[in-house]
Parts: structure tokens; C-alpha cells; sequence
């Protein structure tokens, strides 16, 4: 076999499955503001981040982490740690998934769900710095219920879901995944999706 | 650059044998059909019968009693779809039964098959095993209804190499005029298996596990046992299985075959050594882990281990990068979230699935390799906890 073999994922995540930053030591947890945790090791993965704000101008000045996970979870929350400083707490609310597979080179389809764990985790970790400040409005906004324990999708998520398009339950899986694990949440995901479809499109029908 | 690289993914498949090789190179020379009458078509059927019958004696079946197919998988369909021909032509009139009973722990292609036959009609159990992933015996003969008309029981398991009492269950199978199959594909070549003593109906080899090509597996069929062929359309290997015979790959596994009866007695004794220094050099330098499978009755060349707090996909591709391949319980790499059937079934936790890895050795592994991974392997441990959310809860490393 030769060097030129590729690696399963691209050289920018392979620096980063190699030599992970900002990886959180231990007793260090103290030093930071906020923390946020998700994920179930049932599942396979767990992550959960750390911030420190920079309260006078409301960015976050530093970034560290920790997972139970595999390469893509490692890479993306690696870099993911890296992007954040310096950012606005709303700023780093509002990335996405995407625009971290993009950072990274692109992810293989399948490892999506890997790597969506740990902006998941920076926003529990964003409002869990708003919740601990009086900032109660703010969590309240932006406030998400976790539907699906196994693959971390909430209820708000659902909704987005159906506005792109999601109609059935199957419909609704192909997007978020939701339900695929363990399959105990089909039965609330379907109320939801009822719920939202009504909400958003009864006028239409 | 030239970074030694060390396999020990056996159980997934193995490089050629050097004298498998050479004998392809020859082989490539024959490429007249066997069922052609002249020469060419001669010459090749004289080298596959050849086969038949060295495959025959390494398994002590009769060569008809030895069907040549493209892979171990559609053995396996093969064995199972017997029971669900529906053709109005079929002469299988001893099929009798509509049940199958099979294991939790089989191999997908036993599995999903049952699952597809399920769709279809044909009811299937499946046997439990126990925390070492033995069948449960006595489960077994409560599960037997007049009904059951296959047992089909792995005889060593892929992922933790826990190995059957295969013998056993033939004879319960024949108490109650049932027939029996096992999947034989990781047994063979590295245990004896010999279909008289086991009293199999049908077994179930692959070439490229025991240092053949790919392409090329084996359904032995005892004689008289009623048939039916999944491939349909030609009258080769005696009507059972239609397709030209695949004469290089079949002359591959002739060669595999004659070198594993060469080998595998001392192999088994050489593996067996560094297997024992594997599992105490893991046991020694890494703190909380667990090993899966039968303690004893277990391949000797497949350890698999659990290590708390790492991934296993992460422990795959970091030994990667160090240059040694094992395989993961964790099904992340593979895109499923669901950690190994295998390893669940025997009763292992998800997250002990999702940490385990499994160390399948071969012919070629020496004592130096196993030292390399026990010095690169406790490093990997090391960062992966350093980083888990999961471990800092222990305290310790």
C-alpha cells in the first residue's frame, strides 16, 4: 500500500483527528463561564463544550472540549473551538453544521451526525452562559426541547424540517435522522409534525 | 516514509498465501470453459475437479458433496432459500419443515436473510447466546417445533471468535429429523472441521478468509439432502449452482486449501502464544477494559476487547495512522449508529460496544507485531481518555 492511499476524510481533519485543540484538561472546567453538554454514550457520542465570555463585549474569549466520539467528532469540534473565538455569542449561536464541514474540507455524508455534536453542545453552553447571567429572555428565545434523545434533534428542528419540505415521518428522518436509533420518539416526532404542518401550512390545504 | 505496517484484520479477509499467488499466475493460463469438450475446456475442468476433490478431504466431505459459489454470503442465502423455492418443479420434497431457528449472533448475511424470508412467510427464531456468546442448548430444544425445518449455528463467531459446540447441535437437529447448517467461514483453516464428525447437512467456507481470492466460496451439501439452487439457468456444479465456473478463484482456493492443511496445526499453537502475551501486555498496561468472547472455546488468531471511555472508531484511525489495521465493534465508521449486534447480544453494555475493538491475527503476525501494538495501542487508549467525557468521571488513566 502507498502513502497516496487516502485517508477516509480529508488531510484538514486528519490535522485535526491528530493533534486536537483547545481539548478541555482536567480540572480545568473551573476557569469557564458556561458549559453545555449533549448527547448520549448509548448512542455512540457524547461532547460537551466550555466557553469563556468576554462580558464587556459579549464574545467568547476562549473555547475547550471534551467528547466521547469518534474521528469526525474530534476534527469538527476541534475546529469548531478554534472558529468561535473571538465571535459573538449570537454569532457562534447561529453556525452551523455546515459551515463547519466546510471549514474542514467536506465530510462524508454518513459522518454528518458525528460532526453536528459539538455545535450542538456550543449552543447548550451558550444558553447555559445566558441562563447563569440573567439573561433568561435569551435562553427563552431560542429555547429547544430534545425529541430524539439518540440523535439529538429538537423539537425546533422538526419545525425547520417541515418548513423545508418534510411532510411524513419518513420525510421528516431523511432530514434530521430522528427516530433512526432506538425509535422510541417516532410517536412525539409524529405529533410534532402534525403540529407544525397545521401551524405552518393549514391554509394551504 | 516506509513505515512498517502491521495487519491484524484477518477475520475481515487475508492476503494471498505466496503459493496461492503463484498458482494464479499459472492458473491465468487456463481460461478454456470447463464444460467445453475440447481440449481447452478439458484442461479446466480437470483442474476444477481437482479442486473439488482437495477441498473435499480438507473438509472430509465426497467431491460431489462439494459445491463451488461466489462468496460465503450466497452460500449462506443458498442454505437458507431452500426452504422458500416455490417452484411447482421442485423435487424437494423432504423440506417439510417452514421454520428456521439461527442465532443472534450470526453473520449479516444469515441474519439479514432470515429477515428477508420473514417478509416472505417462513417464521425464524432466534436462538440467544450467553455473555461469552455460547448458544443457550437447552433454549434451543424449547424453541424446536414439529414445524422447524432448519437449524442453522455459526460454528466461530466473526467479531469475538467464540466457537460452538457445532456437533451438538447437528444432533439435535437429526433427534427431531431436522436439517442443520453451519457457517463455517471463520472455522475453517484455522480449526478442523470435518463435516462426517460434525454430522452437517450443509457448511459453509470462503476462500479469501483462509488466504485465497476473493470471489470464490464453498456449500457442501451432504448427499441426499434435498437441494434447491438459489442460481438458476445452467447445469453446472451438477445443476445446483448455474453460472461458468469461476476456474481461477476456484484454483486459488485449491491452493489455500492444500497450504492451510500444511499450516494451520502449528499456526493455531504460534497464535495461541502471542494471543496470551496480547491479552496480558493489554491487561498490564491498560486500566479498565474488558475482554469479549469465550475465554476458551475461542479462535485463537481473535481477541476483542472493550476499553471504557474511547471510541472505537477513534482507536481504529489513530492505530492507522501508527500503520496497524484491526477492526472496530463500533458502527460508526460504517455510517449506522448501532453498535455491534454481536457484542449486544452477548449482553455488553452500547457504550462497552461502541469502545471495542477487535485484533484478528494471521500467518504472518510475529511476535514483533504484537509488541508494536502494545506499545502504540496504550498511548492511543491514553489520548483518546484524555479527551473523553465519559472517562474523566473514573479519575484516573
Amino acid at each position: 500500500m502507498s502513502e497516496k492511499n487516502k485517508w477516509v476524510y480529508t488531510e484538514k481533519l486528519k490535522e485535526h483527528f491528530v493533534n486536537p485543540k483547545n481539548v478541555l484538561a482536567d480540572g480545568e472546567e473551573e476557569r469557564f463561564d458556561a458549559k453545555g453538554v449533549v448527547g448520549n454514550i448509548k448512542c455512540g457520542d457524547e461532547m460537551m463544550v466550555a466557553i469563556k465570555v468576554d462580558k464587556q463585549k459579549g464574545t467568547i474569549s476562549d473555547c475547550k472540549w471534551k467528547t466521547y466520539g469518534c474521528a469526525s467528532a474530534i476534527a469538527s469540534t476541534s475546529i469548531l473551538s478554534e472558529m468561535v473565538k473571538g465571535m459573538s455569542l449570537d454569532q457562534a449561536y447561529h453556525l452551523s453544521p455546515k459551515d463547519v464541514a466546510k471549514e474542514l474540507g467536506g465530510l462524508p455524508e454518513h459522518k454528518i451526525h458525528c460532526s453536528v455534536l459539538g455545535d450542538k453542545a456550543l449552543r447548550a453552553a451558550i444558553n447555559d452562559y445566558y441562563q447563569r447571567n440573567g439573561m433568561q429572555d435569551k435562553v427563552e428565545k431560542e429555547k429547544a426541547r430534545i425529541i430524539c434523545q439518540c440523535m439529538n434533534v429538537t423539537d425546533l428542528e422538526i419545525e425547520r424540517a417541515v418548513l423545508e419540505g418534510a411532510r411524513t415521518l419518513l420525510e421528516l428522518q431523511e432530514k434530521t435522522k430522528l427516530g433512526t436509533v432506538c425509535g422510541q420518539c417516532k410517536g412525539k416526532a409524529t405529533v410534532l409534525l402534525d403540529k407544525y404542518i397545521k401551524e405552518h401550512f393549514a391554509k394551504e390545504e | 516514509m516506509a513505515k512498517r505496517k502491521i495487519y491484524l484484520d484477518h477475520n475481515a479477509t487475508t492476503p494471498l498465501h505466496p503459493e496461492v499467488k503463484k498458482a494464479l499466475k499459472k492458473a491465468m493460463e487456463v481460461f478454456g470453459n470447463p464444460s467445453s469438450l475440447h481440449s481447452f475446456g478439458r484442461e479446466a475442468r480437470r483442474l476444477v475437479e481437482q479442486v473439488r476433490g482437495e477441498v473435499a478431504s480438507f473438509i472430509g466431505a465426497a467431491p460431489e458433496e462439494v459445491i463451488f459459489v461466489g462468496s460465503g454470503s450466497e452460500a449462506n442465502n443458498t442454505a437458507l432459500s431452500i426452504f422458500t423455492c416455490s417452484s411447482s418443479k421442485c423435487t424437494c420434497t423432504a423440506k417439510g419443515g417452514t421454520r428456521i431457528i439461527t442465532t443472534s449472533i450470526e453473520h449479516p448475511c444469515i441474519l439479514e436473510t432470515s429477515k428477508c424470508l420473514q417478509d416472505r412467510g417462513t417464521k425464524v427464531s432466534f436462538l440467544e447466546v450467553d455473555q461469552y456468546g455460547k448458544i443457550k442448548i437447552e433454549k434451543l430444544k424449547s424453541m424446536i417445533s414439529d414445524e422447524t425445518g432448519l437449524i442453522s449455528v455459526m460454528m466461530a463467531n466473526n467479531e469475538i471468535g467464540t466457537t460452538q459446540d457445532i456437533k451438538a447441535v447437528a444432533k439435535i437437529a437429526h433427534a427431531r429429523g431436522i436439517l442443520f447448517h453451519t457457517d463455517a467461514v471463520q472455522a475453517v483453516g484455522k480449526i478442523p472441521v470435518d463435516v462426517k464428525d460434525l454430522d452437517a447437512d450443509f457448511l459453509t467456507l470462503s476462500a479469501h478468509k483462509i488466504y485465497g481470492p476473493k470471489g470464490i466460496g464453498v456449500l457442501y451439501v451432504k448427499k441426499g439432502i434435498p437441494f434447491c439452487s438459489l442460481i438458476h439457468g445452467g447445469h453446472q456444479e451438477q445443476g445446483r449452482r448455474a453460472g461458468t465456473e469461476n476456474t481461477l478463484g476456484i484454483i486459488g482456493l485449491g491452493k489455500a486449501v492444500q497450504m492451510r492443511a500444511k499450516e494451520m496445526g502449528e499456526e493455531e499453537k504460534r497464535l495461541l502464544k502471542l494471543k496470551t502475551i496480547l491479552k496480558n501486555g493489554i491487561e498490564e498496561k491498560i486500566s479498565n477494559i474488558q475482554f469479549n468472547g469465550h475465554p476458551r472455546d475461542c479462535l485463537t488468531n481473535t481477541l476483542n476487547v472493550s476499553f471504557e471511555g474511547a471510541e472505537g472508531e477513534a482507536i481504529l484511525l489513530y492505530l492507522d495512522l501508527e500503520g496497524i489495521a484491526v477492526s472496530t465493534g463500533s458502527a460508526c465508521a460504517s455510517g449506522s449508529l448501532d453498535p455491534s449486534h454481536v457484542l449486544l447480544a452477548t449482553g455488553v453494555s452500547a457504550e462497552r460496544a461502541h469502545g471495542s475493538i477487535r485484533i484478528s491475527m494471521g500467518r504472518d503476525n510475529t511476535i514483533k507485531d504484537v509488541e508494536c501494538l502494545l506499545d502504540k495501542l496504550p498511548k492511543v487508549i491514553k489520548k483518546i481518555r484524555g479527551m473523553s467525557t465519559s472517562y474523566i468521571k473514573k479519575g484516573e488513566r
